[in-house]
């Protein structure tokens, strides 16, 4: 591992304070993917800004008609909150399939979506739920969040704090495991909202991505019978050891019809 | 190379050092303290035999940091046993062979005293179980004994 300094503000201004301070600095909440990357040398920090010790990051609440899940909320909180049970179960049931229980503890839903990873499950969520990135400074919509493998549209200095969700009507979450690694070959968040119907697709590509077919068709009819026929293109799907480019697609439909039938169940 | 200087409490025991940032709880747990019940399995943060309890929390401590445990209290494996008498779970474990060639073995007892602690009060079954060990991998695939094991320490637990 690389050389860091290492600090632990105690609140967002002086985390950020610190994050624009430095020339290479990076942001630590749950650590479950950045600290194993730092381990293989594929990612380094000149400063880690630990946000474990700011307190009012560390909340799940209901304003009005959203659901608000602050930057260290862990996933074993947001798959136990009777506020995300009650509220969008699809996102409790994402939650709890992260990684495994040691993960759950400590790894969180905004680092995750920070992290970027193509095959983690936290991005399908937040374009499937279509959820808003909250920052220390601006509000960034789910499809303008990602920008390919690894990246986001977060600019240098800027902090996540939580997202905010919209209450779906209904949600749906299917998943298809790796079982070595527990991250998705592929899955997918389904979402019937008053905006319309949302299908967003983790594990398949370099990226999180909506399926426009698949959500035009289930507009007109939210049944799992709707996507019978629909084919997805294997062009520009992830090609390794777990799946190739047509299994993956394959795996997509399969997939996405579990999803409605989760939302319908 | 950055250091960090560190406080925090280790099977009740008050240590304090200065480490390399660097340093993994892992590490920091097994050749700083001398603690060496606590195993390294992998590098990818997936066998758990290095699960220890983070304010009575599971956790994988080769995935934390050492400076970031400023005033935790960690219990590791050998803080279970109350001199020669084996905690509960530590003589479920035994009863039922939940253990081949004892690698991965302190992990799952870590684990185990999670899953136990979390379904208190509630009825644990097989499924519950295996679902609840994803995070510890047993290569001599001795998970059969473990599990009961898990179920039958969790139920001594309860009735302790």
């Amino acid at each position: 591992m690389y050389a860091f300094n290492y600090h632990r503000p105690s609140s967002i201004a002086e985390a950020v304070k610190l994050l624009k301070a430095s020339s290479d600095g990076r942001c630590l909440a749950g650590g479950m993917s950045l600290i194993p990357t730092m381990k293989h040398r594929l990612a380094s920090a000149a400063d880690l800004i630990d946000l474990n010790g700011i307190r009012e990051l560390a909340f799940i609440r209901r304003e009005g008609d959203a659901l608000v899940i602050g930057a260290l909320a862990r996933h074993v909180e947001i798959a136990d909150s009777a506020d995300v049970k009650k509220s969008i179960p699809a996102l409790a049931a994402l939650a709890a399939s992260v990684g495994d229980p040691q993960v759950r503890n400590r790894g969180t839903f905004c680092g995750s979506l920070c992290f970027a990873d193509p095959a983690a499950d936290c991005p399908a969520g937040l374009v499937g739920l279509n959820g808003t990135v909250i920052t220390d400074k601006r509000r960034i919509a789910a499809d303008k969040f990602f920008n390919g493998l690894y990246e986001t549209t977060l600019e240098k200095g800027e902090i996540v704090t939580g997202v905010s969700f919209p209450i779906p009507e209904k949600a749906g979450w299917a998943k298809f495991a790796n079982l070595a690694s527990r991250f998705a070959i592929a899955a997918v968040m389904v979402a019937k909202t008053g905006g319309g119907v949302r299908v967003a697709v983790t594990g398949a590509k370099a990226s999180v991505f909506r399926v426009p077919e698949m959500e035009a068709a289930l507009a007109k009819n939210f049944s799992a019978a709707a996507l019978d026929g629909i084919k997805i293109s294997p062009d520009g799907m992830n090609n390794d050891l777990h799946g190739d480019p047509d299994y993956r697609a394959h795996l997509v439909s399969v997939m996405a019809k579990r999803a409605v039938q989760a939302a319908t169940a | 190379m950055a250091n960090a200087k560190i406080s925090l409490t280790i099977n009740g025991r008050a240590v304090s050092a200065e480490v390399d940032t660097r340093t993994l709880l892992v590490h920091f747990i097994r050749e700083h303290v001398k603690l060496t019940g606590t195993h390294v399995g992998c590098d990818t943060t997936q066998c758990g035999a290095c699960t220890v309890h983070v304010n009575g929390t599971r956790i994988k401590s080769c995935t934390m940091f050492a400076c970031q445990l400023e005033g935790a209290q960690v219990t590791t494996i050998e803080g279970l046993a109350k001199g020669k008498q084996l905690h509960p779970m530590q003589e479920a474990f035994r009863e039922h062979h939940g253990l081949q060639c004892g690698y991965c073995t302190p992990g799952m007892v870590m684990s185990a005293i999670g899953i136990a602690e979390r379904y208190k009060g509630k009825a644990l079954t097989e499924d519950i179980v295996r679902h609840e060990l994803e995070g510890n991998l047993c290569r001599c695939t001795g998970y059969h004994n473990i599990v009961r094991a898990v179920i039958a320490g969790a139920k001594a637990m309860s009735a302790g």
